[in-house]
């Protein structure tokens, strides 16, 4: 069957200054998938989920969302795109000042017109697929980094993404919080079918979700497969990532 | 996006729903149902969903609100032609209680938030005093060790708070003596007295104007800096870091501010006085004066010891500000919020303390006859 893809990433090139990050990236991301970018620290990790999710533009190549360029759509049309897409930041970036169902509810306060009665409802149901339902009213301050990265997704999923970004999700994590947010996007991923784009060098994570992996070094991707196929591939970097990670 | 609204039998209400259940079709249909179902108030509520392919988060809401409506009323409803999957998110969350816990400081009575108003004032009175103790030994120690105050981060905050404030202290000091000495010159006039406006002017600028003006755009410029940089390398960990690693955060960062501050207000207040000064030059040159005599006047009206009372004024003034600034950054809490709050407070209490401070030097100067 011919799947069509839902991100396209074509000749990507970025640079900051003189310098090259990413350098003629190129890979096709389908509906459902579970993908994941891993490479060591400094290797353009962040620098290509930003031209992903349009917060970086290309100084070559294109990236395309559901067939359209992310970073020349007009801005009018933005909005479209950008509901699309969730993305978890890698602090959570939660608003301090708003309670968790606030947080949920936000981005269907102000980008949709539906009821308020709806919107709470959503909000709460969101809270409830990660596991927070006993928190509605708590502060971002005064519940565990787990918790606040499992309310960030919620947020993340308020307005049923197609495709939600997570930078990071368990960075600075105990195992058992890491554990649940792993086990947490197999399940949305399974149930939802959303598609996720993972960036991360959490080895165990990267197992345990078990999605298509590419690996990056110096701004280019050196290996792509499966965890289990990188392991034991002849790509040095890549068994000695996830050999010495494990 | 459609619905159909149909009663097969009395005390049956049938909703079929024609089309995937997305968040903008939702919102389409969400008051008919519910409307529809508030006014029918059937026994019996049946969900069709046999013809829809896609339901959301928002059509899942739709679902749970209906039923829940439903129960309210003791009365039964039935889904129909759901798919498995959607089924299944459904049960999942049906699953989880709906019984909220509260965040403790939400769930607080009145006598609670009075204990604990009383309990943060008195607490914030101690951190105050804690504060000001180990201000003052660090001081002591760094002045009977110089070499142990951090001469490179003094330079760095010197050049910051004095040569950067200077053109707004300039400005500010011409246009308070130009204005001041336009204002008063009709007045002046009426009695054939213009040339004391020198007297006044100078004076004013000297033992009062001067200090505490400075003081006051200091507060604003430098106050807030203080609160703000030291409030986000809290927020950042940075003073936990300091701490762990054994260095006092106050030695460290609040003694090069507090000596910069103490040594750059009297400076900066020269500045302003001397630029108030021109300005009121200025208007006596405009009113026929020539410099020799607005200097003879100025010379005349000033004893030293107005501008030694002003110097000293000003040398605690610049104390005051660098040590309201770095306690409230020291304060801060945690979020965006906080640094926001610190900066704020940091801005208004050192206000506040400026004048309290100055009408304390106004009683003793009056006490000593100076």
């Amino acid at each position: 069957m011919n799947r069509i893809p839902i991100i396209e990433v074509k000749n990507l090139v970025a640079r900051y200054g003189e310098r090259v990050i990413l350098s003629d990236i190129n890979f096709n991301i389908y509906p459902g998938d579970i993908f994941m970018v891993i490479g060591g620290s400094g290797c353009g990790k962040t620098t290509l989920l930003n031209h992903m999710i349009g917060l970086l533009s290309p100084f070559a190549g294109d990236v395309l969302i559901d067939g359209q360029s992310i970073s020349r759509i007009p801005e009018n049309q933005r909005l479209t795109i950008l509901k699309k897409i969730g993305v978890l930041y890698q602090s959570g970036a939660l608003f301090g000042s708003l309670d968790l169902l606030q947080n949920v509810a936000l981005p269907l306060e102000e980008l949709t017109d539906l009821p308020k009665d709806a919107i709470l409802e959503i909000a709460r149901n969101k809270l409830k697929m990660v596991g927070l339902e006993k928190f509605f009213e708590y502060l971002p301050a005064e519940i565990s980094g787990g918790m606040q990265k499992r309310a960030a997704i919620a947020r993340a999923m308020a307005l049923d993404p197609k495709i939600l970004f997570l930078d990071e999700p368990t960075s600075g994590l105990d195992p058992i919080s890491s554990s649940e947010i792993d086990q947490l996007v197999v399940n949305l991923a399974g149930i939802l079918g959303i598609t996720f784009v993972i960036v991360s060098h959490d080895v165990a994570s990267i197992c345990k979700i078990g999605g298509r992996v590419i690996l990056l070094d110096n701004g280019k991707i050196v290996a792509e497969g499966r965890p289990e196929e990188l392991r034991h591939s002849k790509h040095a970097l890549a068994k000695r990532f996830l050999q010495v990670n494990r | 996006m459609d619905i159909r609204v149909e009663r097969p039998a009395p005390d049956t209400l049938k909703v079929t729903f024609l089309g995937n259940l997305d968040i903008e079709n939702v919102t389409k249909i969400w008051r008919l149902c519910v409307d529809a179902v508030d006014r029918e108030s059937p026994r019996l509520l049946h969900l069709d969903f046999s013809k829809v392919d896609y339901c959301d988060g928002s059509g899942l809401a739709l679902i749970k609100v209906l039923q829940q409506k439903q129960a309210k009323n003791h009365k039964s409803c039935t889904i129909f032609g759901l798919k498995p999957t959607f089924q299944k998110l459904l049960e999942y969350i049906e699953q989880r209680p709906d019984k909220v816990e509260t965040s403790a400081l939400l769930q607080e009575g009145l006598p609670e938030k009075l204990g604990h108003i009383t309990v943060d004032i008195l607490r914030d009175l101690k951190e105050n005093v804690v504060f000001l103790g180990i201000l003052s030994y660090q001081l002591f120690l760094s002045l009977l060790n110089p070499t142990k105050i951090r001469w490179s981060d003094f330079f760095r905050i010197a050049e910051d708070t004095g040569p950067q404030a200077l053109p707004i202290i300039a400005l500010i000091g011409f246009l308070i003596g130009l204005i001041s000495t336009f204002q008063a010159a009709p007045s002046f006039a009426d009695f054939g007295a213009q040339i004391y406006m020198v007297n006044l002017v100078g004076l004013g600028l000297v033992r009062e104007m001067g200090p505490l003006l400075t003081s006051v755009l200091l507060a604003g410029r430098t106050a807030s800096a203080f609160a703000a940089e030291i409030g986000t390398m809290k927020i950042n960990q940075e003073i936990d870091a300091l701490q762990t690693m054994g260095l006092n955060p106050v030695r460290f960062l609040v003694v090069p501010r507090i000596l910069v501050a103490m040594l750059v207000t009297p400076i900066l207040e020269v500045f302003f006085v001397i630029f108030g000064l021109l300005g009121c030059l200025v208007v006596m040159i405009t009113l026929g004066y020539t410099t020799d005599v607005f200097f003879h006047q100025l010379y005349q009206s000033i004893e030293p010891i107005d501008y030694i009372g002003g110097l000293i004024k000003v040398f605690a003034f610049g104390l005051v500000i660098a040590g309201v600034g770095c306690l409230h950054g020291i304060k801060t809490r945690f979020g965006a919020k906080a640094i926001g709050q610190s900066t704020t407070q940091a801005v208004v209490s050192s206000l506040i303390m400026l004048v309290v401070v100055d009408g304390i030097f106004a009683l003793i100067y009056y006490v000593l006859g100076v």
